[in-house]
């Protein structure tokens, strides 16, 4: 299996180093939303100052409208997205869980909406640093959810996500997930995009029909039992659709700007891995470096990363796992009263399909947690314990501070 | 008058609702684009694939209308096509209680967005639960009469009163009963840029628990014993009021409607009815509303 | 019938249910005592009434009797009576 992961191609853009947040900002600039509505939150808020200073600055004409609340932010944009604006939000954490009942109300609607979250844990205790327990808790409000690894891919992913959601046979929102802090405070070495390539990349979003007096439309109708089945099952069959066109946007996101993550997923030294690690976000970057330095010391072990989580590429993950011998999920969420939500859905997809191996998972870096190289040596130490037969346990809390328990 | 309110909606026969909607639109025109909470109007109005909306419309949420309104408003500003009429048009459950916050935030923002409350006084799509609107000593499934209690224990929430704090420009009260005067002040909050709040008595016959064709008398009632006033602020001024010919006492209003029964049996009654007549008296002073 | 994106429904489009099924009374208008104040079509929640050749008729596949207009016409020009079916 080849790998793919991000590759320089033509450079159409300065690096530069910069904060992530302004990278983001930037990105967002570039995808030219008409309207802009978000609330304040840690730590995303340095992304809508950025936005903010642009708008100020006569460089971004779109509208900013500095909402009461994250739920006021959503809302506001199911009127401006209906109206036939390209909208855009930011939040994170509590922001989100603020959303929540909005977050439906959009997907439903149909509205293709592009929301930065900047992952953080939810309160309580109260945290403000990262995990992913807050987009995950949105897992099921019919968003797609795109996670990236860099500041790079983030910016990158802003694009691809009006393409994906604007598309008319798709027209659902997006999330871009962004680990907080460790991404949007990070300053590192970034290809800007520029507002005329993405203007290549990105047409226009120019919705049939929009809330028009002179055309004037009901939108949101109540639909009772007769229909509503039907009304979900459409979304599912374009998040269906939006698996194909996240590889093809990948691929046309290439031919722009000289960047491919591998759509889907990104499969990091998979060629002959015993072990496969999967995980999501910031923290693959540390994966992909022990990998580097166990396969030095010739354990074959890899990485899939997954990019979408919803869509969630069940087929990609199947023959992704063809030769592997152990599964071996790194996530940074929990689902209380269970395990985590990302090795429940590996072995689901996996359930039914004839990749019978085991699959073992780990809750990490939860409430800001560091990950390090010697933690998921770890994981990959107990992947190995379970290739030779010895499953201590099926899903544990890695690194636990026993001592203060 | 222009019928921008189709028949075959679902209301209650009799209801106050969508006569104070079709004497809105009527006001309005067509150029205009509507947003509405869940609640009454939503489920009566738009049972898919239906709607009786002949002008521009969207339901989101039962606590947003005012910032999906807000977000209507920008694209409008965008689009040059700022003499589009936006309008909220909400019951009194969504206004009061669950989305004030969104409200407020619309109205601090000043957008050109006009809220209109169909005021019943209480959550009656979902069967009668008091609202912060609802009246003192009012009976309803949460706050029932009973044998220590005379229902409602609050007087009803002041929200003009907060949409002038927040400086809205133009703040009214208008009644089902006063088609006239409704109208009217419909097209001085379109006239005015900026934010309108406009407060619409509209009787609930189930809620209230009265016969079907006593709708716009029971409206009327509430007006004449200055239990209802009817006034205008514009810029935060009191800038006009209904005079009432002939104040009548407060029992007349009470007595035609269930919600009140208890009032007139139970003992102590009368010591309610008379704080009551107090609230009513005290509005026609403060809005001068007699002479 | 396709479902539409959005729940998303036409202009009006009740007018297809016809309401006046709910119906108890009906209202009878007397024509000759009516004035053409009018009152009646402005305050009729299903907004069925309306001048037709220069008299005010309800339109009965919508109107579901409730009586408002017949309470509220100041010359008692309507009369709500029990429909025979």
């Amino acid at each position: 299996m080849a790998d793919s992961s991000a590759n320089a191609g033509p450079k159409l853009e300065s690096m530069k180093v910069v904060e992530g947040s302004y990278a983001l900002a930037h990105a967002v600039m570039c995808c030219s939303p008409d309207v802009v509505s978000a609330y304040p939150i840690t730590p995303q808020t340095h992304i809508v100052e950025h936005l903010s200073k642009f708008v100020a600055d006569g460089k971004m004409p779109s509208e900013f409208i500095t909402v009461d609340s994250e739920f006021s932010a959503l809302s506001a944009l199911v009127g401006s997205s209906a109206a036939g604006a390209r909208c855009y939000s930011a939040t994170t954490s509590q922001g989100l869980a603020l959303m929540f009942e909005v977050l439906y109300n959009v997907s439903g609607m149909r509205l293709p909406v592009v929301m930065t979250v900047a992952n953080r844990a939810l309160s309580a205790p109260l945290s403000i640093w990262n995990d992913h327990q807050d987009s995950m808790g949105a897992r099921d409000s019919g968003w797609i959810q795109l996670y990236a690894e860099s500041v790079q891919e983030a910016v990158d992913l802003t694009a691809v996500a009006y393409k994906i959601a604007e598309a008319e046979d798709i027209l659902t929102p997006a999330m871009v997930c962004m680990d907080g802090f460790i991404l949007t405070h990070v300053y590192e070495p970034v290809q800007l995009l520029d507002r005329e390539i993405v203007n290549e990349f990105l047409p226009p979003y120019a919705p049939k029909i929009v809330l028009d007096p002179k055309n004037p439309k009901t939108f949101g109708a109540f639909v009772d039992p007769s229909m509503f089945t039907e009304y979900r099952y459409m979304q599912y069959q374009a998040q269906k659709r939006a698996l194909l066109a996240i590889e093809r946007a990948d691929r046309e996101f290439f031919e722009i700007f000289g960047r491919s993550y591998g759509g889907l997923l990104e499969v990091y030294r998979g060629d002959d891995a015993e072990i496969m690690l999967i995980a999501m976000g910031s923290v693959c970057g540390t994966i992909k470096d022990t990998i580097d330095e166990l396969r030095s010391d010739g354990v074959k072990v890899g990485l899939i990363r997954i990019r979408s989580f919803r869509p969630f590429p069940v087929e990609a993950i199947r023959k992704a796992l063809a030769d592997a011998s152990v599964v071996a999920v790194i996530e940074k969420d929990v689902t209380v009263g269970n395990e985590g939500a990302l090795v429940s859905e590996i072995k689901a997809a996996l359930y039914n399909s004839k990749v019978g191996i085991p699959v073992i998972g780990f809750v990490v870096g939860l409430g800001g947690r560091d990950v390090t190289v010697a933690g998921v040596k770890n994981v990959v130490s107990k992947a190995l314990g379970v290739r030779e037969g010895r499953m201590d346990h099926e899903f544990e809390f890695l690194s636990l501070r026993e001592e203060l328990l | 008058m222009q019928n921008l309110f189709a028949p075959g909606h679902r209301a209650c026969a009799g209801c106050a609702m969508p006569t104070a909607v079709k004497l809105i639109l009527d006001a309005a025109g067509p150029n205009t684009i509507v947003a509405s909470p869940t609640g009454c109007l939503e489920v009566i109005s738009t049972p898919f694939p239906e709607s009786a909306w002949e002008v521009a419309w969207i339901h989101s949420l039962f606590e947003n209308a005012a910032a999906v309104a807000s977000g209507i408003d920008v694209v409008m500003k965008r689009l040059g096509k700022e003499d589009t009429n936006i309008l909220v048009i909400a019951g009194d459950g969504s206004t009061f209680d669950i989305g004030i916050g969104c409200i407020s935030g619309m109205f601090e923002r000043g957008h050109n967005v006009k809220y209109i409350c169909y005021d019943n006084e209480a959550y009656m799509n979902t069967g009668v639960q008091r609202s912060s609107s609802t009246p003192f000593c009012t009976n309803t499934t949460t706050t029932p009469a009973g044998k220590v209690s005379f229902g409602n224990p609050l007087p009803k929430k002041d929200m003009p009163a907060i949409a002038v704090a927040h400086r809205v420009p133009y703040v009214a009260t208008a009644s089902v009963a006063y088609p006239v005067d409704l109208r009217k002040k419909v097209k001085r909050a379109c006239e005015i840029k900026g934010p309108a709040y406009i407060q619409i008595s509209a009787p609930c016959i189930t809620g209230w628990n009265f016969e079907a064709g006593n709708t716009i008398e029971i409206a009327r009632l509430a007006v004449e014993t200055c239990l209802w006033p009817l006034y205008e602020y514009v810029f935060g001024e009191l800038d006009g009021v209904k005079k009432v010919r002939s104040k009548k006492p407060v029992e007349d209003y009470l007595k035609t409607q269930g919600r009140y029964r208890h009032l007139f049996r139970k003992e102590g009654g009368a010591e309610v009815i008379a704080k009551i007549q107090a609230m009513a008296d005290a509005n026609a002073l403060k809005f001068g509303l007699l002479g | 019938m396709k479902l539409s994106l959005g729940a998303m429904a036409e202009p009006g489009s009740t007018r297809v249910t016809k309401t006046g099924a709910w119906r108890t009374f009906v209202p009878q208008v007397d024509h000759e005592a009516c004035i053409k104040c009018s009152l009646c079509e402005i305050y009729c929640p299903e907004a069925c009434i309306h001048q037709v050749e220069g008299l005010f008729v309800p339109d009965l596949d919508y109107c579901k009797g409730c009586g408002v207009c017949a309470n509220e016409c100041p010359r008692n020009a309507i009369e709500m009576i029990l429909e025979e079916k």
